[in-house]
């Protein structure tokens, strides 16, 4: 299989990733396609880490998994912290960084 | 075989990533993202990625998305049934803003795939098209555990003890942003440090000395 076809995929799920965060409203949705970004972000990673036969890009693939762990974290806490002030949970109403 | 295999995961991963974008209950997005997580970790393992991909079934498919399901049974589906959050193509007409937003979304993220295959596939990047490292087999070769750790104890070890720095920041923060109990009207006058234990009454505190009780 040509690396290519992999880069292809990682495109694909990054630009799904794209249309998905400018077009939901809901903010969990918004940090699931951000996931997706990172995940196309990560399969190249590792089909470049492949074609160059060196272990580089799978020890950045690993690094992007615990910042999108971290980012989940404090997105999640976001999201809980906004629903117990009975804020909307919509990423158009919530337009003040004071709530 | 590994084409075979190459193009049934290529599909489930590209199915689980519409799946996101386009169902309308975030618990499903959830689930969807959970089948595209896996078929990426098929994919990871046919790129000889052996320990990336089990630290994506186990850490992402296994721990992050128990999260989210949880945090989305906590939520309730209060975003799924609000009016607007409609996948493409929902429910608006034609000339809504929200349905002609949603359509330059569309086309923006469409553009920005033509732009990526591109430059990723057309002529500036030759190289790409090759077919990879060669197999090695062994206990400590490429992409095996033995391997990772090795690099991420010699080489990466600042990435690796900054990466866990960052995890226990993050910890903390979640805590501190989702732990508070009754909002934030009575939040600077109920919050109690551990020196309100310790210490007696009367022993002169600035909030004491302007007036204000001892906590």
């Amino acid at each position: 299989m040509s690396i290519a076809w992999y880069l292809a995929i990682s495109a694909i799920v990054f630009s799904l990733g794209v249309v998905g965060v400018i077009t939901r409203r809901n903010p969990l949705v918004v940090l699931l396609c951000l996931e997706l970004m990172l995940n196309g972000a990560n399969l190249s990673l590792v089909a470049f880490s492949r074609m160059w036969g060196n272990g580089d890009g799978q020890i950045l693939a690993l690094i992007v998994m615990t910042v999108a762990a971290c980012e989940v974290c404090i997105g999640l806490g976001m999201i809980v912290a906004i629903y117990r002030r009975r804020l909307p949970v919509d990423v158009d109403e919530l337009r003040e960084l004071q709530g | 075989m590994s084409t075979i295999l190459f193009f049934i995961a290529g599909f489930g991963v590209i199915a689980g990533a519409v799946g996101v974008v386009v169902l309308r209950d975030p618990f499903y997005s959830v689930l969807a993202l959970v089948g595209h997580l896996i078929s990426l970790a098929v994919l990871f393992l046919l790129l000889r990625a052996e320990f990336v991909a089990a630290a994506q079934v186990v850490v992402y498919a296994g721990a992050v998305m128990v999260l989210y399901v949880f945090v989305v049974a906590y939520v309730g589906g209060s975003g799924a049934g609000s009016p607007g959050d409609e996948p493409l193509g929902g429910v608006g007409g034609l000339g809504s803003s929200a349905s002609n937003l949603r359509l330059a979304g569309a086309i923006a993220g469409g553009a920005l795939l033509i732009e990526l295959l591109i430059a990723l596939l057309g002529t500036g990047l030759k190289a790409i098209s090759g077919y990879g490292a060669s197999y090695a087999p062994g206990p400590r070769t490429f992409g095996t555990p033995a391997y990772i750790g090795n690099l991420l104890l010699t080489r990466f070890l600042l990435a690796f003890e900054a990466a866990s720095f960052l995890l226990l920041i993050a910890a903390v923060g979640a805590v501190v942003l989702a732990g508070r109990r009754g909002g934030l009207e009575d939040d600077e006058g109920g919050k109690l440090t551990p020196l309100d234990l310790i210490r007696p009454q009367g022993t002169g505190t600035t909030a004491e000395g302007v007036g204000g009780q001892h906590r």
